[in-house]
Parts: structure tokens; sequence; C-alpha cells
């Protein structure tokens, strides 16, 4: 195996922190919601780089295509028709993976390995070992994995991590024609949010915001919403994104104690050998089935 | 598959005592993870503009090999080019498929001619094809040519015969083409600027 190329901060199912001698600048992608006309040069590119081809779908009414996130589709574009105060509004999202600063997927995921966290902040899936259990479906709270029929292995957006590795831009920012989509360090992402929501204010979207959701530590895929206060009109996104806290209670309590009852089971039989030994069986007993069975025949 | 009481034993405790050693971080791989190989690295890159519309897109194409003797270069890969001063990398949906649209069955890739009356695409040479329509436009030309009206003012206009031209054409072609066309007299003369 190669070396690596970016230093991992987190790794799948491993208690023990992974050392970190490396110090990354932190990336992020800002999706602007606003500029965005819903073109789809993203998705295309998106397929072009990672060399993934959906199964041409079925149209729903809308201009949803493929209508969900699959295994090959890792970012769709989500067509939502609100009536706001403004009037009726056509509010498209890019969806796909948030590239959460704590992500739920890592969390849920048994399998060693097999989802990791870059020090750059990029969350990626190492299909070699994934195990297929789905539990990253499960634990993601954007809904955004998804299990391959062919592989059986769970599939997502990887920011491009290997353009990224590498000094380039993730394949949806480059071919974006109307800006909509930028990338670089967090910070300055942050500073471009802030310039948005200043422009945005100033033409009458008094509610408009940066999403970079505190619930999962912040994410490396932010948005710029019209109206941040209704995260929700913009197809579902939810508005205060957490880890379930069925997967936290699992790898969190859960994990120790099964540890401990597993050492105390451990420990009990240590004991119970010590003290009472093997479980042999006396001559007298022996003597005595001897009896029984001559007795039956 | 007989199983002895002691070999079931031992395969329990062995089972539980290594994913145990798992569930404490023990893991049994090596804490390694590397991304994607980078699948441009070595990758030949040729300039050109896309084909499809007239905001003429500067794209790359990446292709297979170095361009050494023996390799069949295959473009597997294509991109906006950050340095064309029209699009700075970005592409529009179609732009960004170009891909699939090089590599496609249905692509045409030489002249074909459909004559009147015939129902069938024959596929002719490319002299074949430039001495068809210089040999059809002059013989329409000469029949329909008009040097003057009724009124006998110099017009020279071509009215039977229209000219539609690329839309990706550069300024120079763009350029020659208006000329040769508005020089034969032809007025029916469009673009095909969008797709």
């Amino acid at each position: 195996m190669a070396l690596q190329s970016l230093d991992i901060a987190k790794r799948s199912a491993t208690s023990t922190e992974s050392p970190q001698a490396r110090k990354t600048p932190q990336v992020a992608k800002l999706i602007d919601v606003s500029q965005c006309i819903g073109c789809k040069a993203c998705q295309v590119a998106c397929m072009q780089w990672n060399d993934l081809r959906d199964e041409v779908g079925n149209c729903a009414g809308t201009y949803d295509n493929p209508r969900d996130l699959t295994d090959q589709s890792w970012t769709v574009m989500r067509y939502a028709e609100v009536e706001t105060e403004r009037g009726l509004e056509w509010l498209i999202r890019k969806d796909g993976c948030m590239h959460c600063e704590d992500p739920g997927c890592l969390k849920a995921c048994p399998s060693p390995g097999a989802i990791v966290k870059y020090s750059n902040g990029i969350v990626d899936f190492h299909q070699e070992n994934c195990i297929g259990c789905g539990y990253c479906v499960t634990g993601c709270p954007f809904n955004v994995p998804r299990i391959s029929k062919k592989d059986s292995k769970a599939y997502k957006c990887t920011l491009c991590s290997d353009r990224v590795a590498v000094g380039l831009e993730p394949a949806c920012v480059k071919v974006c024609p109307t800006g909509c989509i930028s990338f670089g360090t967090k910070e300055d992402m942050h500073e471009r949010a802030e310039e948005r929501v200043a422009e945005l204010k100033e033409r009458g979207f008094t509610n408009a915001g940066l999403y970079d959701p505190a619930g999962v530590g912040g994410t490396h895929v932010m948005y710029v919403l019209h109206h941040a206060d209704k995260p929700g009109l913009y197809s579902g996104l939810p508005a205060d994104p957490a880890i379930s806290p069925t997967v936290s209670l699992w790898k969190g309590i859960t994990k120790p104690l099964a540890m401990a009852g597993i050492a105390a089971a451990a420990l009990g039989g240590l004991f119970h050998y010590v003290m009472k030994g093997p479980n042999d069986v006396s001559k007298e007993i022996e003597a005595e089935v001897d009896k029984e069975l001559e007795g039956e025949k | 598959m007989q199983v002895s009481r002691r070999g079931f034993f031992k395969v329990c405790a062995a089972g539980m005592s290594g994913s145990s050693l798992v569930a404490m971080g023990f893991a049994p791989t090596a804490a390694l993870a590397e991304v994607r190989t980078f699948k441009l690295a070595r990758t030949t890159e040729t300039r050109n503009t896309c084909p499809y519309c007239s905001v003429g897109c500067g794209i790359i194409m990446y292709s297979l090999g170095d361009g050494a003797k023996n390799v069949h270069a295959s473009i597997m890969h294509i991109e906006g080019d950050p340095d064309h001063p029209v699009n700075r990398g970005t592409l529009c949906p179609k732009g960004a498929g170009l891909l699939d649209f090089v590599h496609s069955k249905n692509r045409l890739k030489y002249p074909e001619v459909r004559e009147p009356g015939s129902k069938e695409w024959k596929r002719i040479t490319w002299d074949e094809a430039f001495s068809r329509i210089a040999n059809l436009l002059k013989e329409d030309r000469d029949v329909n040519f008009v040097a003057r009206n009724d009124d006998g003012v110099t017009v020279n206009r071509w009215l039977t015969t229209g000219f539609l031209a690329a839309s990706a054409s550069s300024n120079e072609s763009g350029y020659i083409t208006h000329k040769v066309v508005r020089s034969l007299g032809m007025l029916a003369f469009d673009n095909q600027a969008r797709v």
C-alpha cells in the first residue's frame, strides 16, 4: 500500500485516536443555494470524475432526476416549490454528503477502517473494508450513504478526496457555471458566506444565513440559504441534525458496559476454576450411573 | 462435520477473544487508508473547444498514454479549461458529459448521404462529400442566381439555397464563412447557436 497522502483524524470501529503528526488545512465546500439554477452540471461532473453511470430513470413530474441519491449518483439536485411570504419560490438544493466534523456514519460503522475522516475534514468510505451492513445509512443524520446492489458496499460523495489530495478542487466545484459552488479552506468559505449573506439581506432576504449545523460539530459542505430560519423548505434539510441517540447509546455507553460484562464473565470463569477446579465427575456418581444403566438393560 | 464438546468450546473461546480484541481497538489490519489514485497523473492533455453551443467553452481532453509509438490514445476524461477566458474551467451539464458524447455508439464519424428518394444512409468519403456539395451548390446557383431584379437594379442574390454554419467556430473561421457565403449571394444564412 502506498504511503498515506492525508493523515487520518478518525477511523470507524477504532477506539484509539489516530495520531496526527501533520497538520493539513481544513477544507470546505460552500453551496450558495441562491445562485443555483439547477442545471445539474455538478451531477454530470461527479459521475464523469468518479466513473459512475446511473441507470436512466423515469420522470416523476419534477426535475428531480434521479429521484434520490443512489450508489451511482452521489449528488442530486432537489427541486422544491414552496409558498413563502415572498410568493411562490423555487428552491433548488444540491444534496449529497455534508462531510460532518462529527460523522454519524463513522460512529455507527462496525468495520475497522471502512470509514475514515482525514485531517482536512473529508469523510471517506473505503469499500475494501466495508462489510455492507448499512449501519452508516442509519447513522447518517442527512440520509446520504447508499448500498450498491452490485457489490453490497456503501458509497457516497468523497468530496473528490483523490483530487483534493493532489491539490485540486472537487469536480462539482470546478464545473459549476454559475459559481454557486465554491471551495477553499473552511475559514475562507465562512468569509465568502458572510459576504453572500450580507448581499442577500440587502436584497430583502432578511433571514438569509449560513447552514453549518453545530449538532454534528459543523460540516465541511455548507449552504448559504435565503431562508436559513426554515431549512426544511429546502426539500427537508434538517433544522438541527444530530447523530441518532440509538447510535450514540450503542456506540457510547453500551460498548464499555458490554466489555465490562465480557470481562466479568471471563473473570468469574477464572475464579470458578481456581476455587472449584474442573467440573469432574466423582467415582461414586459414575458407579451409580453404571448401575442404573445395567438395571435398564 | 463432527465437532467434539472440547472443540466447540475452543472455537467459542477463540471467537470471543478475537472479537473482544477487535472491540477493544486492537484491529488486525494496519491503520492505513489511501485515497483513490489520481487518475490523470500521466495522461496526455489536449486543449479543445466544446462542440456544443456558440459560447465555445475551452476544454481539456485527457487521453490514455504519453503519445508513445505503440500506444493507441483514447480520451478517458474531459474537463473545463481553467485558463480559457470564456468559461475558466466551468462547463454546462452537456459539456461536462462530453466523454460519453465522444465514445457514443451513435456518434457520426464520417460523411454519409441519403439521396433523394432513398431510405438508406450511404457512407461516402470526405472528397466525395465536398465534390457533391460543391457540384449541387453550383448547379443550383447557375440556374437560380438573380443578378438584377425586375427593375434592372443589380441585386446579386441567390435565394434557393441556405447555409447553416457551425456554432463553435473561432472568429477567423466565422469571418471566412461569412465572406464565402455572402460573396456567393446567399441570403438565408444562420448559425446553429445552440443545441
